[in-house]
């Protein structure tokens, strides 16, 4: 599996994304936000979490309007895989690559702690490691993850059996405890939780080493 | 020439940070307050001439987010 992690300035979690990859033995290219172009022959492309550009403006919006972003789009829209966790799920947002948008919590904190998600769709290959039903415990650090929908919108992600993850117990007031939600062609998926920071004992679980091992078994026989 | 823009989140969407300036008016002892949105307000030095159009062009591209968010151009 080839893959590449975009940086831009105020990632944060590009490098645990990078090892998460590598580990599961993906050939990981560490990408400027103010490249042009994506790497030759990708197969994922990573949209890591931090606060690109200090979250101005919206969380994610500026990032979105990168130089690299459009050959990210291009990238989607040609079939290529997209994983982007936290504020890689607001620039994908932003991006308009996936529907709805993330708000400010509704109980207005910051939240950084490890969160019961509950799978709720092992129908892609991402979520292919898990069973539909299964609760890993994964962890979320986020002040904008209240995701919101409009109900035509919900109605669609629930009906194509795009909602990913749920929370167990709602910790930010998303509608219907949404956590990640799967792009049309289910190859596009954004989350809030981090499953690269749970990939090792020492970082206090392995539920997510589930998600990298998938993709890369799973990019590799497509 | 300077032109205006007002983000404001749309109708029907809740406003967590709106809701809490509210409670906290009601504990400074502002009773009545039914409710309070919070939005923001983008100034744009622009050249002369720029027509509404372009500036719409900007909201839509990058000034606000239109899934959950209105705006108001002020020429």
């Amino acid at each position: 599996m080839k893959a590449a992690v975009i940086v831009f300035p105020g990632s944060n979690c590009d490098r645990d994304m990078a090892v998460a990859f590598e580990r599961a033995g993906a050939d990981v290219t560490m990408v400027w936000h103010k490249d042009t172009a994506l790497p030759e022959g990708l197969d994922i492309v990573g949209v890591p979490g931090g606060f690109s550009f200090g979250d101005y403006l919206r969380c994610g919006a500026i990032a979105a309007k990168s130089p690299i972003s459009a050959s990210l789009v291009r990238h989607a829209e040609r079939g290529g895989y997209v994983l982007g966790v936290c504020n890689g799920f607001q620039v994908l947002t932003e991006t308009g690559l996936l529907p709805g948008a993330l708000m400010r919590n509704a109980n207005l904190k910051f939240i950084c702690r490890p969160v019961d998600l509950k799978v709720e769709t092992s129908a892609s290959d991402f979520t292919s490691g898990y069973n539909a039903g299964d609760v890993i415990s994964v962890p979320v650090a986020h002040h904008d993850g209240n995701y919101t929908i409009d109900e035509d919108g919900l109605a669609k992600l629930r009906g194509e059996d795009r909602v990913a993850f749920t929370y167990a117990a709602n910790p930010n007031g998303s509608v219907g405890d949404i956590a990640g939600v799967l792009s049309e062609n289910r190859r596009v998926l954004g989350m809030m939780p981090h499953p690269e920071r749970a990939v090792d004992a020492m970082h206090g679980g392995t539920d997510g080493v589930a998600m990298f091992r998938s993709l890369a078994q799973g990019l590799v026989t497509a | 020439m300077k032109v205006r823009v007002d983000v404001m989140l749309k109708n029907g969407v809740l406003d967590p940070q709106g809701e809490a300036v509210r409670h906290a008016l009601g504990s400074l002892g502002f009773d009545g307050v039914s409710g309070v949105r919070q939005g923001k307000v983008i100034e744009l030095d622009v050249a002369e001439g720029t027509d509404e159009a372009t500036i719409k062009d900007m909201c839509e591209k990058l000034l606000a987010n239109t899934v959950i968010e209105s705006y108001q151009v002020h020429m």
